[in-house]
C-alpha cells in the first residue's frame, strides 16, 4: 500500500542552525501522526518543508508516492494536501461560506471564470462542508470578525474542501479552551477515519496528542528522538528528559552547528 | 583627465542636497509609513527662507552660514506644525490617505510659496569667501561645490551616530523595523513620531538651504526634487540611510555623465535605474524586505451586491445622464462626457487598488498608452473610430501585460514606484521620440469619426463606454475571477494554499486594469481631438490616484464619487489664480472630515438607509 506521506534525511538548515536534521518518518491512511516537541524543535519548519512552503537542503519527501521536489504549495495541495496554520489564514474580506467556496472554485479550475456569480456557485458544497466541521450557523459572517475557535473550524472545512489525502494541520487548537479542544480533535478524528485521510499534526496540548494520535514523532533540536505508539513514547526516557528534564542542555552536541 | 574628475565632483555635489532629502524622506517613511509627498515643499521652502534671511542681512560669512541655519530649523519646525495639526490626525487612516494629506500640502505650499516669494526665479548669494573657482588639471569648478560634496558624508556620519548611539536613535530603527512590537513595548510613539518629522523636514530645508548657492530658488524645486528622491530612497532601500547614500550617489553621477553622453536620457536616466534594481533586488540596495503585516488590521469589508435603495439612486442618476442633453447646454455634455470617462479611468485603477491589492502611482500609462495608441492608429494608418477604439484596450492592455510582468513581482510601495517607474519611462519614450509621436507638440487633429461627430451623439458615446466600462468592471468583481483577486490580497499564503497562482492571478488582474483604463484614454482623445505627453505624466497618474482615494477604495461607488467631486472641482477652480492652494484646502479639509474616503464615509454612515447587511448581522452565537 502506498503511504501517504514519506520522508526521509529530510535536512533544512538557516544560517547556521540545523533546523531539521536528518529526520524519517512515514504516515499511513486513516492514521493521525502528532509531531511534538518543545519550541524550535523544527516542527513548523518541517511542516513548511513537507508544504512546498521551504525548499529541503536534502533529504526526499514523498506525498502518495509522488516525490514534491521542486514544488509549490499549491502544486503539493493538487496532489491532495489539505493545510491549516498556526496563526489561521483565512480571506478576511469573505464570508465563511465564500471561503470554502473559493476552494471548490480553485479544484474545479475555475478561478478565471469571468462569467457566473460566484454567489451561485458550489454553495451547497460548501454548506455541507460548513455543517460537518460544525459553522453552518456562521455562513453568512466575514471571516474577519469570526471567534477563534471557529476559524479554526473553517481552516478545517477549506482544508477539507479538495478531498484531500493528506491533511498538515499545525497546532489545530492553539487558542482554544480544552472543552473546545477536545471536540475538534474529536471531530477531526472521526472525518479522517471516515474519508481514511491520513493526518499529520502538532501540538502542544499532551491531552490533545496522547488522546488522539495512532502514533507520535518527537523532535528535538531537529532531531527526530522518538517515534512509536502514545505508550511508547510515553514511557520513552529521552521525551521524559526534554520535557521534565533540563531544558536548558541540549540532550546531546548535535552536530552540524 | 581633469574634465572628467570635475565631472566626477560634479555629480557629487549634487548628489549631497539629494541625499539630504532623500535621508529625511526615508526615515520619515521607516518610522511612520508615510509616502510624504510634500518632502520636497520642505525643500523648496529651505531655499526660499534662506534667501530671505540672507538678503536680509549684511553680507558677512556668519549671516550667510547663520541664514542657512535658521531656515534649516525653520523648516524643521514647519514640519513638527504639520506633524501635530495634521497628520497626527490621520495615524490611524489607511496609509494612501497620508499620502493624499501630503499631496494636498504640497499643492498649498506651493501657492504659498508663490504668493509669498513671487513667481521668478531666484538666483542664490554666493557664499561669503568661497565664490571662486578651484583649478583641477586645467578645469573650473565651483568651490561652493566642495562644501556640498562634504555636506552629504558629515550628514551620513551624524544621522548613523544618532541611530547608532543614542537611545532615540535605537527606538527610530526599532520603529522601523516592527511598530506594533515598538507600540506594545510602551514607547510614546506620538513624540517619536514628531521628532522624527521634525528631523525629517530640518534635512530636506538643510538640502534647499545648501544648495542655495548652486540652485537658487524656484517654484518647480519641489516637484522636481521629490520624483529625485523617491527614486533615491527606492533604489536605496526604504529606511535605510547607507542605502541613501549609496544610490544618491548612482543618481548624482548619473545625471552628471548622462548628460555628456547621452543628453535625451536625463528624463529618465533615474528612472530606468529605479526599474532594473527593482527588478534585480525588489528591496532595493540595502533594504530589507518588509515584515508581513499582521493580518488583524485589514480594514476590508466583505462586498455585498448594492442594496435597492442604492440601486434606485444610481439608476436615477443614470436616468438625468441618458435626459442631459434635453436640458443641458454643450458646456455640461463636455462636462458630464468627462466626469464619466474619467470615472471608468479611477474605476479601473480602484480594481486593482482595492480588490487586487495593488497601488499604481503610474495609472496615466495606461490611460495615456490607450489614447496614444487610437491617436497614433488615426494618425498614421487612417484607422476609423470604432475600429480604433476597439484596438485601443487591447494595445494598453498590452502594455500592461508587459509592465504588469514586472510589478507583480513586488508588492506594497515597491511595486507602487515600479509602475511610477513604468509610467515615467512611458511617458519619456512618448515625450522624446518626436519624429513618430510629436513629442511635445503632441498628435492633433484625432477628431471622431462623422457619424459621432455631434455633441449629442458623442456624449451618448461617451456615457455608454463609461458606464457599460464600469458595469463590466463591476460585474467582473463579483466573478470567481474578482474573488480569487480578493482571495490573492486577503491572505497570500492561504491562497497559494488552495492551489491558486497567485503571481500569474495579479498579472491579469493587472492587465485587465490596463485595458479598462486604456478604453478612457481612447475615448479621452477622440473628445479632445489631440493628445500631448502630459496625460501620461506622474501629475496624471496622480489625478487618478487621488480621485480613487478622495471617493474611498471601500466600495465600489467611491471611484465614482471621488472623480465627479475631482472633475467638477478642477472645472471650477482652474481658471483662478491660486486654484492649487484651494483645492489642496479642500482635499485636506475632506481628508480630516472622511478618513474613509467619501463615498465610504457615506457607505457606512447611511447603510441602515440603504438596508445594507452590516458586517455584524448576525448574532447567532456558537451553538
Amino acid at each position: 500500500m502506498a503511504k501517504v506521506l514519506e520522508v526521509n534525511h529530510l535536512s533544512k538548515s538557516f544560517g547556521g542552525v540545523q533546523a531539521v536534521n536528518d529526520v524519517s518518518f512515514h504516515l499511513e491512511k486513516g492514521q493521525l501522526l502528532a509531531m511534538i516537541g518543545p519550541n524550535g524543535a523544527g516542527k513548523s519548519t518541517c511542516f513548511n518543508l513537507i508544504n512546498g512552503q521551504l525548499r529541503p537542503d536534502s533529504g526526499t519527501i514523498r506525498i502518495l508516492g509522488k516525490d514534491t521536489r521542486g514544488m509549490k504549495p499549491r502544486h503539493v495541495w493538487a496532489l491532495g494536501v489539505g493545510r491549516t496554520f498556526q496563526i489561521t489564514a483565512t480571506f478576511t474580506s469573505m464570508t465563511v461560506l465564500e471561503n470554502v467556496q473559493m476552494v471548490f472554485l480553485s479544484t474545479h479550475r475555475r478561478i478565471r471564470n469571468v462569467w457566473h456569480k460566484t454567489a451561485d456557485l458550489y454553495r451547497d458544497e460548501a454548506m455541507e462542508l460548513l455543517r460537518l466541521v460544525g459553522v453552518e450557523s456562521q455562513w453568512n459572517r466575514p471571516c474577519g470578525i469570526l471567534a477563534y475557535g471557529d476559524l479554526k473550524r473553517v481552516e478545517l472545512a477549506i482544508a477539507l474542501a479538495n478531498r484531500p489525502k493528506l491533511l498538515l494541520m499545525d497546532e489545530p487548537t492553539a487558542g482554544m479552551g480544552t472543552k473546545e479542544r477536545l471536540k475538534l480533535m474529536e471531530l477531526t478524528s472521526r472525518i479522517v477515519r471516515d474519508q481514511s485521510i491520513g493526518v499529520l499534526f502538532t501540538e502542544h496540548d499532551m491531552d490533545v496528542v496522547f488522546g488522539h494520535a495512532d502514533r507520535i514523532i518527537v523532535l528535538s533540536y531537529g532531531r527526530l528522538i522518538a517515534e512509536g505508539t502514545p505508550e511508547e513514547v510515553r514511557g520513552n526516557k529521552k521525551v521524559k528528559e526534554i520535557y521534565f528534564g533540563t531544558y536548558a542542555v541540549p540532550p546531546c552536541a548535535t552536530s552540524g552547528v | 583627465m581633469g574634465f572628467y574628475i570635475v565631472q566626477f565632483l560634479t555629480g557629487l555635489s549634487d548628489a549631497s542636497s539629494l541625499f539630504l532629502v532623500a535621508a529625511g524622506l526615508s526615515l520619515i517613511f521607516g518610522v511612520s509609513r508615510i509616502v510624504n509627498m510634500a518632502h520636497g515643499s520642505f525643500y523648496m521652502l529651505g531655499a526660499y527662507i534662506a534667501y530671505v534671511i540672507i538678503a536680509a542681512l549684511p553680507h558677512t560669512g556668519i549671516s550667510f552660514w547663520g541664514g542657512i541655519l535658521l531656515a534649516t530649523l525653520a523648516v524643521g519646525v514647519i514640519g513638527i506644525i504639520v506633524e501635530i495639526f495634521l497628520l497626527r490626525r490621520l495615524y490611524r487612516a489607511p496609509e494612501l490617505f497620508l499620502l493624499m494629506a501630503t499631496f494636498a500640502l504640497l499643492l498649498v505650499i506651493q501657492d504659498l510659496a508663490r504668493w509669498a516669494f513671487g513667481p521668478e526665479d531666484l538666483i542664490g548669494p554666493m557664499a561669503p569667501g568661497l565664490e571662486g573657482s578651484i583649478n583641477i588639471l586645467g578645469t573650473l569648478m565651483p568651490t561652493y561645490d566642495l562644501v556640498l560634496i562634504i555636506a552629504a558624508p558629515v550628514v551620513l556620519l551624524f544621522l548613523w551616530f544618532l541611530l547608532t548611539r543614542t537611545r532615540w536613535g535605537i527606538l527610530v530603527r526599532a520603529a522601523t523595523e516592527d511598530r506594533e512590537m515598538l507600540a506594545a513595548l510602551g514607547v510614546n510613539q506620538k513624540w517619536l513620531f514628531t521628532s522624527v518629522f521634525f528631523l525629517g523636514s530640518l534635512l530636506a530645508g538643510l538640502g534647499g538651504a545648501i544648495q542655495l548657492p548652486k540652485g537658487g530658488a524656484d517654484l518647480l524645486m519641489d516637484m522636481n526634487v521629490i520624483a529625485a528622491a523617491f527614486v533615491i530612497v527606492v533604489v536605496g532601500g526604504m529606511g535605510s540611510i547607507p542605502g541613501a547614500f549609496l544610490a544618491a550617489i548612482i543618481i548624482g553621477e548619473l545625471g552628471s555623465f548622462g548628460v555628456l553622453y547621452l543628453p535625451q536620457s536625463t528624463l529618465v536616466m533615474m528612472f530606468l535605474v529605479m526599474a532594473v534594481v527593482l527588478v534585480i533586488r525588489p528591496y532595493g540596495l540595502l533594504g530589507k524586505p518588509e515584515l508581513e503585516e499582521g493580518s488583524g488590521e485589514s480594514f476590508e469589508t466583505v462586498m455585498r451586491p448594492a442594496p435597492k435603495q442604492l440601486r434606485l439612486i444610481g439608476l436615477g442618476i443614470l436616468g438625468v445622464l441618458i435626459l442631459l442633453p434635453v436640458f443641458g447646454g454643450k458646456y455640461q455634455l463636455v462636462l458630464f462626457g468627462e466626469i464619466a470617462l474619467f470615472s471608468l479611468a479611477c474605476m479601473s485603477l480602484y480594481f486593482m487598488m482595492g480588490p487586487g491589492g495593488m497601488v499604481s502611482f503610474g495609472h496615466a500609462a495606461f490611460f495615456g498608452g490607450g489614447a496614444y495608441a487610437a491617436a497614433l492608429l488615426v494618425h498614421y494608418v487612417r484607422t476609423p473610430m470604432s475600429l480604433a477604439l476597439l484596438l485601443t484596450p487591447l494595445c494598453a492592455g498590452l502594455l500592461a501585460l508587459i509592465i504588469g510582468w514586472f510589478c507583480v513581482r513586488l508588492s506594497g510601495v515597491y511595486l507602487a514606484m515600479l509602475t511610477l517607474a513604468f509610467a515615467q519611462i512611458c511617458w519619456s519614450i512618448v515625450f522624446q521620440w518626436s519624429a513618430f509621436t510629436g513629442g511635445d507638440d503632441g498628435i492633433l487633429g484625432i477628431w471622431p469619426a462623422h457619424w459621432a461627430s455631434n455633441a449629442v451623439v458623442f456624449y451618448y458615446l461617451t456615457l455608454l463606454i463609461s458606464v457599460g466600462g464600469i458595469l463590466l468592471l463591476r460585474h467582473l468583481l463579483f466573478t470567481p475571477f474578482g474573488y480569487t483577486m480578493r482571495a490573492c490580497r486577503d491572505s497570500r499564503l492561504r491562497a497559494d494554499a488552495i492551489g491558486i497562482n497567485v503571481t500569474r492571478h495579479q498579472w491579469f488582474s493587472f492587465a485587465v486594469a490596463g485595458v479598462f483604463a486604456g478604453l478612457a484614454g481612447g475615448i479621452y482623445v477622440f473628445s479632445k481631438g489631440s493628445i500631448f505627453p502630459d496625460e501620461m505624466s506622474i501629475p496624471r497618474s496622480f489625478d487618478i490616484l487621488l480621485s480613487v482615494l478622495l471617493g474611498g477604495i471601500e466600495s465600489i461607488t467611491g471611484p465614482i464619487v471621488g472623480s465627479s467631486i475631482f472633475i467638477w472641482l478642477e472645472d471650477k477652480l482652474s481658471n483662478l489664480d491660486f486654484w492649487r492652494l484651494i483645492l489642496g484646502c479642500i482635499f485636506i479639509v475632506l481628508v480630516l472630515a472622511f478618513p474613509q474616503g467619501v463615498g465610504g464615509f457615506f457607505g457606512t454612515r447611511f447603510s441602515h438607509f440603504f438596508g445594507e447587511a452590516s458586517n455584524d448581522s448576525n448574532p447567532i452565537g456558537k451553538d
